[in-house]
């Protein structure tokens, strides 16, 4: 039986658990985050949830208390955003040293100091390097499709490395919207029981992570990178198998958008790729023909889909909800890496638009979509990056 | 049970280290000093074999100690601890 | 080898198993403590164990991966977390339905007092079904001997060069003030106090908290041979108080319980005598550490009268 119901991300993201067969939830409360774990709260005592809520002391607790619990054999949930996941930044290299399945939803929200509760996505993005799959989230439905698709796979036995489902603090997260959860037999099928690619076992002790020199250390490093390259060809195939199951699907690695005969893309992530569509759609009336793609999938890179989005057109957009201070936003500069092998490469600009919760309308991406238009027809970038509605 | 790797593709998953006598080698090495028993004073009480850090000290049948010298640190814990002093720690000859 | 239902303490040690789980030709130092007790831990508890360690000297002793010197399963987990990476691993272990498994977190003074604490303290606050022991060797052994939250006054260590100045953190009463079922205290050097505490603590449902004392001679600056003397003499002259408190009620263990008359105790000086570390101790911080000594056998001898 197919429930349609209304309802926040963040209680999705709680019932995906749920659905999951999750057993082991660990989590520590953080605005926005605050809802996923409340709900898991209750549906744990409710006993909807037959799991363990683990109502720990710290994120990084939060993580570790996942590591222990998948090494010992289970599927693990967890769920924060911005301080709570820079409070958990070691936990996160030693869960992929650790290969295990983790999934976390990442409720994004800006850093501090000073405090802000409002959502971008400095807090994910500074974490790419931590050997997590990372999935940005563009309405409700994804939110619990893609942690299901999650956890099928990471416990891939040739991936099992850990994923965060990242999803925009107050745009998704508390904002009511209809959404579908399927029939939990059909769940079931889908994703099978928990597997993972090592457990601690009496019968076969060891252990685990202890000191590793120069010897093999780079080749066990080695290894996260080939489950990062599998884990890119295996997303748009369980995307897919998802579609067909249950009747949603994503694109797989990045959703494009009329990008056919594009001159120029617009390239985004998260909630700016619903805005940008309205934006495309606005100047396609117009004439003007420009198409917007929305990476939804940032760990493992789509570099193989951005380098064929550079081949059809002549101009790449980048905006991003995010800035690493000293350079760029990394939307624009893992662009601009995926590209520069190619001989013929089209023209770059990169956008640094809605920190802190600024608001990104699809009159914004218009904005910036003309703006590039403009620098596409005198054949030349002005300022490579720039920052949209600064005020003076 | 460890098998030492060759080659990358012997690796598991993430790494994992199984048991093993002689994990940082042969330890005995280390010794400066060497435990002696003298079987005609000891009693038997197995404390030596207790206090042995190292494990390198079994106990027979009988609770008289056996040292294992490939292992066996040279700490001296054994001697100072034997209640009858059975145990003498005479310096290695090199 | 399983668990000791129904079985008695033991009393003398030829009851201990044969049995060896920390396996000879390890990398502890010479003389190591810990290493002592953690043979000890094995033979009161079987294999039916999973261990969980912090950074701290049995990361080490383990030795270099593909080895391991540990015959049961080693869960090694980052510093702070030993507490929390336990509460993970009880809760699977009984969304699994595997009763028959004792979760032991093992941790260094670093681990347990200082950057381990919170960890520690919210598993035992959510009351984790598991054994946690802190091996306290008085300083942050595993980089080096710097100082801890559990090194004592006027302790030399690499960071605390002219001698520490603070209190040694009471760890014991700390934890017994979190209202676990059981906390005790034990010494490497006597072996039997420790395998009958993890034992009577593994039929215990709840948080159980052992703060065990591990004689370190490559931190305390004595020969080797003299590990388990210089635990001894610690219990012998009332520096270290060997008790349980048991659902809130404070009892000695033996030989502390001889030792509430003051004049039973050796003198502090026996023990500090035999170690390097204390050499910058003066007259004036003996003073003071005697008449500490002397508060706090008095707050013991209070809580074991009131128990009785």
């Amino acid at each position: 039986m197919v429930q349609k119901i209304v309802d926040t991300a963040n209680h999705l993201a709680g019932y995906a658990a749920k659905a999951a067969g999750v057993k082991v939830v660990a989590a520590y409360p953080i605005t926005p985050q605050t809802s996923v774990v409340e709900k898991i709260a209750d549906l744990v005592e409710s006993g909807e949830m037959d799991a363990e809520f683990i109502r720990v002391e710290s994120e990084h607790s939060a993580m570790v208390a996942c590591i222990g619990a998948a090494a010992t054999g289970v599927r693990t949930f967890t769920a924060t955003s911005a301080h709570g996941l820079a409070l958990m930044h070691e936990a996160l290299h030693w869960a992929s040293g650790s290969r295990l399945p983790i999934v976390m939803a990442v409720v994004n929200r800006a850093m501090g100091a000073p405090w802000s509760i409002w959502p971008d996505l400095s807090d994910s993005l500074s974490q790419r390097d931590t050997g997590w799959i990372q999935f940005y989230c563009a309405d409700n439905q994804e939110v619990f499709d893609t942690i299901l698709q999650a956890y099928k796979l990471c416990e891939d036995e040739r991936v099992f490395l850990p994923a965060m489902v990242c999803l925009e603090g107050f745009i998704l997260s508390h904002t009511y919207a209809p959404a579908e959860i399927p029939d939990q037999a059909k769940i079931d099928d889908f994703l099978p029981e928990y597997k993972s690619g090592w457990v601690l076992d009496v019968n076969k002790p060891c252990s685990h992570a202890n000191l590793v020199s120069p010897e093999w250390y780079m080749e066990f490093r080695y290894m996260i990178q080939e489950a990062m390259e599998n884990a890119k060809r295996l997303i748009p195939q369980i995307d897919k198998e998802y579609g067909k199951r249950f009747g949603h699907e994503y694109g797989g690695l990045v959703e494009k958008y009329r990008c056919d005969g594009a001159d120029l893309v617009l390239l985004t992530m998260g909630t700016m790729g619903s805005d940008a569509k309205l934006a495309v759609d606005k100047l396609r009336k117009e004439g003007l023909k420009v198409g917007s793609a929305r990476v939804r999938v940032f760990r493992p890179f789509p570099v193989e889909e951005i380098v064929k989005l550079a081949a059809s057109s002549r101009m790449l957009v980048t905006m991003d909800r995010h800035i690493s201070f000293g350079m760029e936003g990394f939307l624009g500069s893992e662009v601009k890496a995926s590209v520069y092998g190619q001989e013929d490469r089209p023209l770059f600009a990169g956008f640094i638009a809605g920190l802190g919760g600024r608001d990104v309308t699809a009159e914004t991406i218009e904005k910036v979509a003309k703006k590039s238009l403009k620098m596409l027809d005198a054949g030349r970038v002005e300022k490579e990056t720039e920052w949209v509605d600064l005020r003076e | 049970m460890a098998s030492v790797p060759k080659k990358r593709g012997d690796l598991p998953l993430t790494p994992l280290s199984y048991p093993t006598e002689g994990s940082m080698g042969k330890t005995g090495s280390w010794r400066i000093f060497r435990p002696e028993v003298n079987y005609s004073k000891c009693t038997k009480c197995t404390i030596c074999w207790v206090f042995c850090p190292d494990a390198a000290i079994t106990r027979q049948q009988d609770d008289s100690p056996k040292i294992d010298y490939d292992y066996c640190k040279g700490c001296g814990v054994c001697a100072n601890e034997c209640p009858v002093k059975a145990i003498a720690m005479v310096r290695e000859e090199e | 080898m399983g668990g000791f239902e129904g079985v008695k303490d033991m009393v003398t040690m030829k009851e201990l198993p044969k049995e060896e789980y920390l396996l000879k030709g390890h990398a502890a130092c010479a003389g190591c403590g810990p290493a002592v007790s953690l043979r000890m831990l094995f033979k009161a508890l079987g294999n039916k164990v999973f261990l969980v360690v912090p950074a701290c000297c049995t990361t080490v002793i383990q030795g270099p991966y593909p080895f391991t010197a540990f015959g049961v399963p080693l869960q090694n987990i980052l510093f702070e977390s030993t507490g929390a990476a336990a509460s993970g691993v009880v809760a699977a272990l009984r969304q699994r339905k595997m009763n028959d498994i004792t979760v032991v977190g093992w941790a260094g003074d670093g681990g347990t007092a200082d950057i381990g604490i919170q960890a520690l303290s919210g598993a035992a606050e959510r009351g984790t079904n598991f054994i946690y022991i802190c091996y306290d060797n008085e300083a942050y052994g595993n980089t080096g001997m710097q100082r801890s939250g559990l090194t004592p006054y006027g302790a030399w260590t690499t960071t605390t060069p002219s001698g520490k100045r603070e209190r040694k953190k009471d760890m014991p009463m700390i934890m017994a003030a979190h209202k676990i079922p059981y906390v005790a205290t034990a010494c490497t050097s006597f072996p039997l106090d420790f395998v009958n505490k993890v034992r009577k603590a593994k039929d215990i449902q709840g948080t159980k908290y052992i703060h065990l004392l591990a004689p370190c001679p490559t931190g305390w600056r004595c020969d080797t041979s003299k590990t388990i003397e210089m635990g001894r003499l610690a219990v012998q002259t009332g520096l270290f108080v060997l008790f349980e408190v048991e659902n809130g009620k404070f009892k000695f263990s033996s030989p502390s319980d001889r030792l509430a008359d003051k004049s039973k105790r050796k003198p502090v000086t026996d023990y500090f005598s035999g170690q390097g570390r204390f050499r910058g101790l003066t007259g004036e911080d003996l003073a003071r550490i005697e008449k500490w000594v002397d508060e706090d056998w008095d707050q013991y001898r209070k809580l074991a009268s009131e128990c009785l």
